[in-house]
């Protein structure tokens, strides 16, 4: 019971109920579609840049608690970073969900509010929700115009 | 005597809710004594596929340690004797189906490659640019792309016959799409993703109305309740091996002989031929023609140990005990304050898809199995079914012979537990 309470932490199941940054922007700059074909998450998520940072994130869709609180504190982190920046943090928050425990320790301070998602790894097949909307993120910056898979 | 008779009915309520000794049957399987997360297994997935028993673990490794060799090849004992088994696996299967010969049965890799199987061989031999193909709105992807793959080559059109909101073909849709550039018919007996079982005599019957072949999608069905190809007059018939018991990597394709003999090869090989050389390759006939390569004699034989294990205990018993079950669970589960059933058929078996308000159903999945209980979360590989009921996706506890009431009731404690953590 106490992973799944690491798990579902209250400001997850909070992100969940009331995602922040929640529709499109009409005057998005990128924009790209993320599915997990296994659980049928799917979401797509608009971008308008600043220059080399990112002014405004929003989202839409539907998933799971995971990929839906994942998706909503991602707008709410990445907003004002460079995209160099954005990049460093995708591998932080990838090191905490997969990565050697005690590198991790290392890394949790930078990672602020997405150290939430720790409880994650004891879920390896709930890896996939927590990083689906970093995954549509990565794509709507290269703007491949393919939408992003967990597959 | 209202004694009596009040007596008989409580022993027929008794037979009804265990018409085969279940505590017996569940020791024939091992994996249902595994401990999951420190709590004893509910296997609740048995539509993905189920646990095995004693005797088809057995017959495998028998098998592999005392006869094993390769089929329809040698003069040495070993393989007279696989050989003999494999044809006996054959013929179990043929009686199981209720099929006519045996040389109407195709061993494949499953129900999806026996579709695939047909679609490109009966269907690129018939379906032409123009024609069309008709499926149902509640199929298995293994049901809709092998289709969509041979309409999108050929030029040919897909037809979808629709679904109501219970969840049931809607027949006089589906008769009205059946027309004269028809040219097969591809339907689910008992769909994987709500339970529904269709009235697939009827259907059979309003398409060869119009002389339109028909194949039927038995997965769900034959682990679940007695099949006759004959009886339902289908025109081809597949099934998996691992959703009834038996291992993975086999199933089975029936054909009606005339059909068989009718279609090209599928893939070539040896096994397959009757005489090669490099100028002209004859074929074999049926079922050898379709079992290019060394087949999966293991797995075929284990199966039949499967068709036997199945017929030991009697499909009419069994699916008199699953359908008490499937009733008590609609019942719980409906009692559940948040709780919706995704499909409400009058027919339906071994299935309950459900939604819990609130709550995504890959995180009950998740919070389901930290309490021991294996169920299905997702779209059951039928999204256009997803799509009709206007969700992404459900939790699927599908049922099999050896589940239990007891059982039920720790999926309704566990939904308890996923409310509790969501409220």
């Amino acid at each position: 019971m106490s992973e799944l309470m690491d798990l579902y932490q209250e400001v997850i199941l909070d992100h969940n109920k009331h995602p922040r940054n929640f529709g499109q922007i009409e005057a998005a700059d990128h924009c790209a579609r993320g599915d997990n074909p296994l659980c049928g998450d799917q979401l797509t998520l608009y971008l308008r840049m600043d220059g080399d940072r990112v002014a405004e994130v929003r989202f839409e869709g539907q998933g799971c608690a995971i990929s839906t609180a994942s998706a909503s504190i991602l707008t709410e982190v990445v907003t004002g970073k460079t995209l160099e920046e954005v990049e460093a943090l995708f591998e932080s928050f990838h090191e905490l969900l997969t990565g050697d425990p005690s590198v991790v320790a290392e890394v949790g301070p930078e990672l602020g509010k997405l150290a939430v998602f720790a409880g994650v790894r004891e879920f390896p097949v709930r890896v996939k929700c927590a990083t689906l909307a970093w995954h549509t993120l990565k794509a709507a910056i290269s703007d491949g115009g393919e939408a992003a898979s967990t597959e | 005597m209202p004694e009596l008779d009040e007596v008989k009915q409580a022993e027929s309520a008794s037979a009804a809710e265990h018409p085969f000794a279940i505590e017996k049957v569940r020791q024939d399987f091992p994996a249902l004594s595994l401990s999951v997360h420190g709590k004893p297994l509910v296997y609740l997935d048995n539509a993905a596929s189920t646990q095995k028993p004693l005797s088809v673990l057995d017959a495998a490794d028998r098998c592999y340690r005392e006869y094993y060799s390769n089929v329809h090849r040698g003069v040495h004992h070993l393989s007279q004797k696989a050989t003999d088994a494999y044809e006996e696996a054959r013929c179990k299967v043929q009686g199981f189906l209720g099929a006519a010969r045996s040389e109407e049965i195709v061993f494949v890799r499953g129900a999806t490659e026996g579709i695939n199987l047909v679609a490109s061989t009966f269907g690129r031999s018939r379906v032409k640019a123009g024609d069309e193909v008709l499926i149902t709105e509640m199929e298995h992807h293994s049901n809709i792309v092998p289709w969509q793959m041979l309409c999108g080559d050929v030029g040919a059109t897909l037809r979808v016959a629709p679904i109501d909101d219970r969840g049931e073909v809607i027949l006089e849709e589906y008769e009205k799409l059946i027309n004269e550039r028809t040219r097969l018919v591809a339907m689910v007996y008992i769909s994987n993703a709500l339970g529904t079982i269709n009235p697939v005599a009827r259907m059979i019957e309003m398409a060869h109305a119009r002389d339109v072949p028909v194949l039927v999608d038995g997965v769900q069905a034959v682990p679940h309740k007695a099949v006759d190809v004959q009886a339902l007059n289908c025109d081809f018939f597949v099934f998996s091996g691992h959703k009834m018991f038996g291992p993975t990597g086999i199933g089975a394709l029936y054909g009606k002989l005339d059909l068989l003999t009718s279609m090209p090869p599928y893939q070539g090989g040896g096994e397959m031929i009757r005489s090669v050389t490099f100028a002209k390759t004859d074929y074999a006939d049926p079922p050898a023609r379709f079992e290019a390569g060394t087949p999966n004699i293991v797995g075929a034989i284990a199966m039949g140990a499967a068709v036997d294990y199945l017929q030991g205990i009697g499909l009419q018993a069994i699916c008199w005990y699953e359908s008490g079950l499937l009733d008590y669970a609609t019942e719980v589960l409906s009692a559940v304050p948040g709780v919706r059933l995704v499909g409400t058929p009058t027919h339906r078996a071994s299935v309950v898809s459900f939604v819990i308000d609130g709550v995504h159903p890959h995180d009950a999945g998740t919070i389901l199995d930290r309490e021991g209980i294996a169920v299905r979360a997702g779209h059951h590989c039928a999204q256009p079914v997803m799509d009709h009921f206007g969700v992404p996706a459900t939790v699927r506890a599908s049922l099999a012979l050896y589940n239990t009431r007891q059982e039920i009731d720790r999926l309704v404690s566990g939904v308890a537990k996923v409310k509790e953590i969501f409220s």
